[in-house]
């Protein structure tokens, strides 16, 4: 193992996930357009979305009954994994590395990650 | 408008984001932001949110390329990222407790200075890549990166001075919600001496991940809406691929002019939300 391969590793990796993201999210869109392309929207108010779209298991759920906004935001969670993935499989790729140093620093940033998404939680 | 007409629109402009962000490393905020507000209306919630996705889609979509060309520095990215990341947690504290207008209107000025250096004159200078000072040698920042064909090697200098600078771009966009890339790319190019080209890839590489931290935060607000998200992240990823593809061959002048205007751009939005106070 060696930075290069590492790299091309996360490269490989990164671009399956994100476009099995976009897959998901651009299945999700047509099957809402599909159903409401005549439909006048706006978005000019906020209004705080139901639990369904806005915590983890709602949205598990409702993409699961291939709801279109559920499917979308199903998506969009996969995307957001994805800089969390990279630094995880560096981290990984570095202690295959035996770089102490790196491995402790991925280590770190990973874990002020996992903190910032659970307190958000 | 129609849900058709919104999606076509919002899916053309995230196109242009996605392309301006992943060839500068700034990611897509600074277009997708006023043209979703400004331009359509949205609510600017609705617009954070989409701003993020749009971060973290140019980023990832432009990063497999990124990474297989091999020029940004995951060892450089991931050290600075502690610096952004416990940076963004002080700002997220520092939240409410001074004004953000004055903030944004200094960020502002501080980005118009930043853009007149890259827009004449960074075309003075010949991005020779430097020697790693002590620190640099000791954390094995140095690399090597493309060169018509070549890889040239490179060394990272004032490790010290860029760690500072990181932690104040990520209080900064714990504070203010846009703007860290400006940052980042400005500390890795003018304090670390890294060249240009690795430092708005890895920028690139960084914004993801300091977006991710914040993600969770705006999806249990609500600030992520399904039917806004979806044409910017579907925009945003192909604007960005292409984006990627562009900067390998692209000359670093070229690039520092691209890099001079978008943050021309974002300093005059900066400054116009700090007056209407906005921010």
């Amino acid at each position: 193992m060696n930075d290069r391969r590492l790299e091309g590793i996360i490269g490989q990796l990164l671009r399956a996930g994100v476009l099995l993201a976009a897959a998901i999210v651009a299945a999700g869109g047509v099957s809402y357009l599909v159903q409401n392309h005549s439909r006048q929207v706006n978005y000019h108010t906020f209004t705080a979305g139901g639990q369904s779209l806005c915590t983890l298991p709602g949205i598990v759920h409702s993409a699961a009954h291939l709801d279109s906004a559920g499917l979308i935001q199903f998506g969009l969670l996969l995307l957001i994994a994805t800089p969390v993935a990279r630094v995880a499989i560096a981290l990984v790729g570095f202690a295959l590395e035996r770089d102490r140093l790196y491995t402790a620093v991925s280590l770190v940033v990973l874990l002020i990650l996992a903190l910032s998404l659970i307190r958000a939680t | 408008m129609t849900a058709l007409e919104f999606t076509v629109v919002v899916w053309a402009l995230s196109a242009l984001a996605g392309f301006l962000g992943a060839l500068t490393g700034l990611g897509g905020g600074v277009v997708v932001v006023p043209a979703l507000t400004l331009a359509l209306g949205v609510d600017i919630k609705y617009a954070i949110g989409a701003s993020l996705v749009s971060v973290i889609a140019t980023s990832s979509g432009a990063a497999a390329a990124y990474v297989r060309e091999g020029f940004s520095n995951i060892r450089i990215g991931m050290f600075l990222e502690i610096a952004t990341t416990l940076g963004a947690i002080f700002g997220a504290f520092l939240v409410g407790r001074f004004s953000t207008h004055v903030l944004a209107i200094v960020f502002g000025l501080v980005l118009l200075q930043a853009a007149y250096q890259s827009l004449f004159k960074g075309a003075q200078d010949k991005d020779q890549p430097v020697e790693s000072d002590t620190l640099g040698r000791r954390l094995r920042l140095g690399g090597n990166y493309p060169v018509q064909g070549n890889r040239m090697e490179y060394g990272v200098r004032n490790v010290r001075t860029g760690f500072g600078l990181m932690l104040g771009a990520g209080a900064l966009s714990g504070l203010l919600g846009i703007g860290s890339g400006a940052v980042k790319v400005i500390a890795m190019d003018r304090a670390m001496r890294i060249p240009f080209k690795v430092s708005t890839t890895t920028s690139n590489f960084m914004i993801g991940v300091t977006a991710a931290a914040s993600a969770g935060v705006y999806l249990s607000h609500g600030y992520i809406e399904p039917r806004v998200a979806m044409p910017v992240m579907l925009g945003v990823l192909g604007g960005a691929l292409l984006g990627s593809k562009v900067l390998v061959h692209l000359r670093v002048r070229t690039l520092r002019m691209v890099f001079g205007v978008v943050i021309l751009a974002l300093a005059i939005e900066m400054i116009a939300n700090g007056l209407r106070g906005r921010i």
